[in-house]
């Protein structure tokens, strides 16, 4: 079911350490170690203030759905086999306006197509589960806090 | 106000090609008919043309171009990014450079085959992806379409549209159609039965909230306000220009900054507005980027149509229909009923307006307003008489 799906470059300059985090079970982000700005992706340099130092810092992983799709083919054809299946876009409890996009699943260990797809609401409280694929660790979504 | 560009130049020709699926022709092939094209339309010879400005996902390049029409010395070429954002901006950049005497005859265009290598990117995904995309595609936030449904939803949620709304915009464009013998859509009409019986692409975005995927070319010749009073055509004067990357922006995926319903139409048309003796109340035709039809109340909006939160409601009532809505829109079919080539069709259509050869023609319209791709660096151009 996981072949071919698209997945990131751990290697990536600025994301690896988001990746890291993700294996050990911790949801970081990137917050400005001059001014405390977080900053979702995670880019060299802070808007804020333009500092280049950055520390990565342990969020709650809990988080309210702010939008959601229900994706139907024509998709690639891993995602295709799945279809139709939800993503979501929530805005973490730390600071609303910092979201990630994922997949709202009915255990950890599910499938993206498992919920039914007309009992998600927008304002919905998830929380943060980590799913294996390959050697990437995805933050996907559970109902509740 | 003598050093910015307000009216001093014009769309002077314009050309296209066929709108098909499947076209044999090559996209510099395409490239090179529709820019041919242009020049006859305006009265020109190969040889006087000397400024070229293209999208930077073009496939056929300006060298390419210049040898097969058989150009002159070209002397301005540039080229602008962001897919379905730099339609317009082609144009203002060719308009800046002929005002400030870089070229004298500037040719814009765009070439684009559905199937050809660069023409679908989502579909040519690398398995392991760097940058922004490895934030949504992982998670089967594939398409563009994924990623407007996202934004759609959202705004129906905070706004209370809905798919009536979406509905009003794919009905109107399907009736000017099918009044315009080129559009693909032609002879396909289109009824809110049908619009609420179709598939789903995207919950909450169905078939025909999509734009078409289309092969074709168009082109269109730019030169001073000074030359085109002595050219053939009646003169598209280009009044206002502008372009927008807002602040925090991420192209497509605008989740990430503090207020992902205030798309860059906002930012381009306080430029806009500002360089022009015409407000929105004064706009009574428009041509909006409309690869999804929740871009068009973002749009409307954005360009100060109406408030925030407005733009479904304000599609009611046939608003956007020839002729007797508030402000007929896309009269052409626009890219979800006439052709999808990134938005350079509603620039043609905006000057067929000005000439008074539309299919759906708006009497009496001083200006037209043209934009180009909502959800990514964008621009506008405010089209006069």
């Amino acid at each position: 079911m996981d072949a071919d799906l698209v997945l990131p470059d751990l290697e990536d300059e600025d994301a690896a350490p988001f990746w890291q985090g993700t294996a050990r079970g911790e949801l970081l982000v990137q917050t400005c170690a001059d001014c405390g700005r977080r900053r979702l992706p995670p880019r060299p340099m802070c808007p804020a203030c333009r500092s280049l130092n950055h520390q990565w810092r342990p969020l709650s992983g809990r988080g309210t759905i702010w939008s959601f799709i229900i994706a139907h083919p024509p998709l690639l054809p891993a995602y295709q086999a799945l279809a139709p299946y939800n993503v979501v876009t929530v805005a973490l409890e730390e600071d609303p306006a910092l979201r990630l996009v994922g997949n709202l699943l009915a255990r950890p260990d599910g499938p993206i197509n498992e919920i039914d797809p007309s009992t998600i609401r927008i304002g919905e409280r998830v929380r943060v589960v980590f799913q294996q694929v390959e050697d990437v660790f995805l933050p996907r979504w559970v109902r509740g806090w | 106000m003598k050093n910015t560009i307000k009216d001093r130049t014009a769309i002077v020709g314009i050309g296209q090609t066929v709108f098909g699926k499947g076209l044999e022709d090559s996209e510099l092939s395409l490239a090179c008919q529709a820019i041919s094209l242009a020049i006859d339309d305006a009265g020109l010879r190969p040889s006087d043309v000397d400024g070229l400005v293209m999208f930077s996902m073009e496939n056929g390049r300006e060298v390419e171009v210049a040898r097969n029409v058989g150009l002159g010395d070209i002397t301005y070429f540039g080229e602008v990014g962001y897919g379905g954002g730099a339609g317009c901006g082609t144009i203002g950049h060719a308009a800046m450079a002929v005002v400030t005497g870089q070229c004298r005859v500037a040719v814009a265009w765009r070439a684009r085959k559905r199937a050809a290598k660069g023409s679908r990117p989502w579909a040519q995904v690398h398995q392991r992806l760097g940058g922004f995309q490895q934030w949504t595609r992982p998670f089967g936030l594939l398409r563009p379409v994924d990623e407007i449904a996202m934004l759609a939803r959202r705004y129906m949620h905070e706004f209370g549209a809905t798919r009536n709304h979406l509905a009003n915009v794919a009905l109107a464009f399907r009736k000017h159609a099918n009044r315009n013998p080129n559009a693909a859509m032609y002879e396909k009409p289109l009824t809110r039965e049908q619009y609420m019986a179709a598939r789903w692409i995207a919950e909450p975005l169905c078939l025909f909230d999509n734009c078409l995927e289309t092969d074709g070319a168009l082109a269109v010749v730019v030169v001073s306000a000074e030359r085109a009073r002595d050219l053939a055509r009646q003169p598209a004067y280009i009044h206002a220009f502008a372009q927008s990357i807002p602040r925090q922006h991420q192209v497509m995926t605008n989740y990430f900054c503090d207020d992902p319903l205030r798309g860059p139409s906002h930012a381009c048309a306080r430029l806009l507005w500002g360089q022009s003796d015409f407000t929105p109340a004064d706009v009574r035709v428009a041509q909006l980027y409309d690869a999804f039809s929740p871009l068009i109340p973002l749009s409307l909006e954005g360009y100060g149509f109406c408030e925030r939160g407005e733009g479904a409601a304000f599609t009611n009532d046939g608003a956007l229909e020839w002729p007797h809505g508030r402000l007929p829109t896309n009269t052409a079919g626009g890219g979800m009923s006439e052709a999808y080539v990134h938005g350079f069709n509603l620039v043609i259509e905006g000057v067929r307006q000005m000439r008074g050869t539309s299919t759906s023609q708006v009497d009496g319209a001083e200006c037209c307003l043209v934009t180009s791709g909502e959800g990514v660096p964008t621009s506008a151009l405010l089209l006069r008489r």
